[in-house]
């Protein structure tokens, strides 16, 4: 770092108080370049003590790198760190963590094969005078700690197989073990389900009642108004607006972060729904999903809702046959599949894009066009040999189409942004050009801008005919884009709705199984 | 929702216990070994086939404790039995040049040229960031070259060596070896190291998700050049133990050492993918591969079936391990449903 002096040593204070002259934490005109990348243009950010602020801005607009700034990550080119008004540098993220910062990342940083405790206390366990770990005091502190977050949780519990929503909460406990009074949550609430982020905002509540300064990233403008105190706008790598809360609205917010006005979000194109293309009878699997029965007609988008652990993406694995169903039927414009077999279903026009796109969708270090062709090498290859150019055609062809935005289709997949990788999922399974496509969770992690899109892709194909199955955790996406809405509780379907009937209460009461408008028995 | 779970029945708590001791099965199928073979051949059950049985596994199973400290974190060391080859052929020849040499000596020399060998493999897989597969594969024949290159087609036979340094793999102390103990006191201080230590978990954190033990403040790099350099320490210290016990050491020594010591790991369920193992595991593996070997004698079993045998049980033990982690998986899943 060049504009600061060599790094002090900032620990943590006891909790700031709200009316503190200086802000816990503040950043000015942070900048940081990879290589030739300029990832960070002007970062600024005021943090104050006893208040949630929210971090918005697209994919791409510098959130992560000033997050792993604040975390010691990375370490600024130019520009100034203060904690309580002192100037600081650093050099590690041991030394953000001494100063107070703990950062939660999206997807929980744990040890899945060590209990709760040890996870929380890694690295600074206490021990006994031969230097052995004191395992009981360590139990009864995160016990303890736990139990002052209101969850139930044991501490002497094995991480492996809890939901991300627990493990989310290890790390605050982790954090608050720590002495953390700077709190920044990256994204926490992507993969929730609604109870989970209800349990989440209270514990924010907590903390910040507590004196904590909380620093909230997140795509879901409703999460804004329901938990910040304060805004900050980024936008290409620059922090382009901050406000108050109740001094802005949606539409002001939206039109900061992707610097031009969104006409029409959900670009729902109405089509009069064809004959069945996807027919599911009696779908069961033992303790997973028991009797799912419905059809999607061409031209259709059917969504799938419910909570998340509801048996939703179960029922897509085992329609396309990933995972064993152990009852039921699935045929495919009037043709039965057999079931358990994914090169049969695609070979019936049957398309799954994943809902986990980096460990299911994508080959992160392989190009985009070999990413795209790898769904259609057969037809792209003579003899085995498969064709460069034809491959990359493909790809360049449906980068057009989608509006995916690379400089080259050679480049890995791993270099693009969220929305694009998510492009390229689409493309690759639209590449096979199948009769009915299930999307599990389209626009997961991806910026308002291209989860427009993503959108607008969809409608233009359900316009061509296909028959589209979306699995969505977010109500407004399904709602704005389903014709028929499905909600899934524990493993059955407890609800059918049309979209003119269909609003979030009721969905959302169907999903936790409280109604009923159609019962699948 | 009152559905019994199938974990409210006898056999599969009984399976899901198993899952989460794996040691118990372990003894369960070494119980299971002995009297199986006891049964068939009497004899097979007396203190002299146990002595047998404790000095053959005592060397592996030392071995397969360093490779658990090392397994723990997503590495293998391959040249254990080049640098056990080495330690032994360099202490025997210490000997020749000076038979007074203290025991102590003798074992601090071997564990010094383990040291050094672990060190350059520390270096290549922390410095050099050489996957630790490749690191300890060329290690395993550079050393076991140099050691050729050195010998030169040369022996230690027992009769260069004192009696007193031979007495260590044949006395007694209350009716257990010697060579036993030291193994055994090595394996126990490992173990209650990894178990109960800091240094000792950071093992299993580094295994676990090398990425979280990062951001935690641990220093991974160190670690794992330690798990390394306590991996060869313990192939020195093996090397002396086994020029102590067979006495004719040459440059071939230990050859095809490494691969046992990996088996009896893997088949004491420690995770070649880290994070999950322990000593006791991998000494228990260790005791059951060394228990075959002596049972398809007693039971005049052609030698020829023993790897064959060996290969079958790694197979059973990942896949069961496999079976195990589902079964946990589905209980998990049900105790999520049910509340």
């Amino acid at each position: 770092m060049h504009a600061t002096p060599a790094p002090t040593r900032c620990d943590a204070h006891p909790a700031g108080d709200p009316a503190a002259a200086a802000p816990r934490l503040e950043l000015r005109g942070a900048r940081k370049s990879f290589g030739r990348v300029l990832a960070l243009k002007r970062g600024e950010l005021r943090l104050w003590p006893g208040e949630v602020h929210a971090l918005l801005g697209e994919n791409g607009a510098g959130k992560s790198t000033l997050v792993r700034i604040l975390a010691g990550v990375h370490r600024p080119d130019t520009g100034q760190l203060l904690l309580d008004g002192q100037q600081c540098a650093f050099a590690t993220p041991a030394d953000a963590k001494r100063a107070g910062i703990a950062v939660i990342y999206q997807e929980p940083m744990l040890f899945h094969d060590l209990s709760v405790a040890e996870n929380v206390f890694m690295g600074r366990q206490p021990t006994d005078r031969f230097g052995r770990i004191r395992f009981a005091e360590m139990e009864r502190e995160v016990d303890e700690l736990l139990g002052s977050l209101g969850v139930d949780l044991r501490s002497a519990q094995v991480v492996r197989g809890l939901s991300i929503a627990d493990q989310q909460v290890i790390e605050i406990a982790k954090a608050l073990s720590l002495n953390a009074n700077v709190l920044v949550m990256d994204e926490p609430t992507a993969a929730l389900s609604l109870t989970e982020v209800q349990r989440l905002f209270a514990i924010v509540q907590r903390l910040r009642e507590r004196g904590a300064a909380i620093l909230f990233i997140t795509h879901r403008l409703e999460e804004v108004f329901a938990l910040a105190q304060r805004i900050t706008v980024m936008r290409d790598g620059e922090t382009v607006f901050e406000a108050m809360t109740p001094e802005v609205d949606t539409d002001t917010l939206v039109a900061r972060m992707v610097g031009r006005d969104l006409d029409t979000f959900y670009p729902k194109a109405q089509v009069s729904p064809g004959e069945v293309r996807l027919r599911v009878r009696g779908l069961t699997r033992g303790g997973v999903f028991s009797d799912v029965s419905f059809d999607v007609c061409a031209g259709e988008i059917v969504a799938l809702a419910g909570l998340v652990g509801a048996g939703r993406s179960e029922v897509a694995r085992a329609i396309f046959g990933i995972d064993r169903a152990d009852a039921g039927e699935v045929s495919i414009a009037g043709r039965e599949l057999r079931l358990g077999d994914p090169a049969s279903a695609m070979a019936a026009g049957l398309g799954f894009v994943p809902e986990d796109r980096r460990e299911q969708g994508l080959a992160l270090e392989l190009s985009v066009a070999h990413n795209t062709a790898l769904t259609v090498l057969g037809r792209l290859s003579w003899h085995g040999w498969i064709s460069r150019r034809s491959e990359r055609r493909l790809a360049e062809d449906w980068g057009r189409r989608l509006r995916l935005k690379t400089s080259s289709v050679d480049l890995p997949a791993a270099f693009l942004s969220g929305g694009n990788q998510q492009k390229v999922v689409l493309a690759k399974w639209l590449a096979t050009a199948p009769r009915v496509l299930i999307i599990d969770e389209p626009t997961r992690g991806v910026d308002v801008g291209a989860k427009a899109e993503i959108y607008r892709s969809i409608s233009d194909l359900v316009v061509a005919g296909m028959a589209v199955l979306m699995i969505s955790s977010e109500l407004p996406e399904v709602l704005g884009m389903a014709d028929r809405i499905l909600v899934m509780h524990e493993g059955r379907l407890s609800a059918e709705l049309p979209r003119a009937q269909a609003d979030e209460q009721i969905i959302m009461a169907a999903a936790l199984g409280r109604v009923a408008s159609r019962e699948s028995a | 929702m009152n559905r019994p779970l199938a974990s409210d029945f006898p056999p599969m708590r009984l399976f899901l216990l198993l899952g989460e001791k794996r040691e118990v099965a372990l003894v369960a199928v070494l119980v299971a070994l002995v009297l199986f073979t006891g049964s068939v051949r009497p004899a097979f059950l007396s203190t002299q086939t146990l002595k047998d049985v404790l000095l053959n596994v005592a060397i592996v199973s030392l071995l397969s404790a360093g490779m658990t400290g090392v397994m723990l974190m997503r590495h293998i060391d391959l040249s254990v039995s080049s640098t056990l080859g080495l330690s032994a052929y360099a202490v025997g020849a210490l000997f020749v040049a000076h038979p007074h040499m203290p025991i102590m000596v003798a074992m601090g020399a071997g564990i010094a040229i383990g040291l050094a060998a672990g060190a350059i493999n520390a270096a290549m897989v922390v410095f050099g960031n050489v996957p630790s597969l490749v690191a300890t594969l060329s290690t395993l024949y550079i050393y076991r070259g140099a050691d050729y290159a050195w010998v030169h087609g040369g022996q230690v036979n027992a009769s260069n060596l004192p009696t007193r340094f031979a007495g260590l793999g044949t006395a007694s102390l209350l009716g257990v070896p010697v060579l036993v103990l030291i193994a055994g006191a090595v394996l126990v201080a490992f173990s209650i190291y990894l178990g109960q230590f800091p240094g000792g978990r950071e093992h299993y954190a580094v295994g676990s998700n090398p990425e979280a033990a990062r951001l935690a403040g641990l220093r991974v790099g160190r670690r794992v050049a330690i798990g390394f350099v306590t991996s060869g320490a313990i192939a020195g210290l093996a090397g002396v133990l086994w020029l102590a016990r067979f006495g004719t050491v040459d440059a071939s020594t230990g050859t095809g050492l490494e691969l046992q010591v990996v088996a009896a790991a893997v088949v004491g369920s420690v995770a070649i993918t880290g994070g999950v193992g322990t000593i006791l595991g991998a000494t228990l593996g260790a005791l059951i591969l060394g228990v075959i070997s002596i049972s398809l004698v007693v039971l005049r079993v052609s030698p020829f079936w023993e790897q064959a045998i060996q290969g079958l049980l790694i197979v059973l033990a990942i896949s069961s391990d496999a079976a195990l982690a589902r079964a946990l998986a589905r209980r998990l899943r049900e105790k999520k449903r049910h509340g």
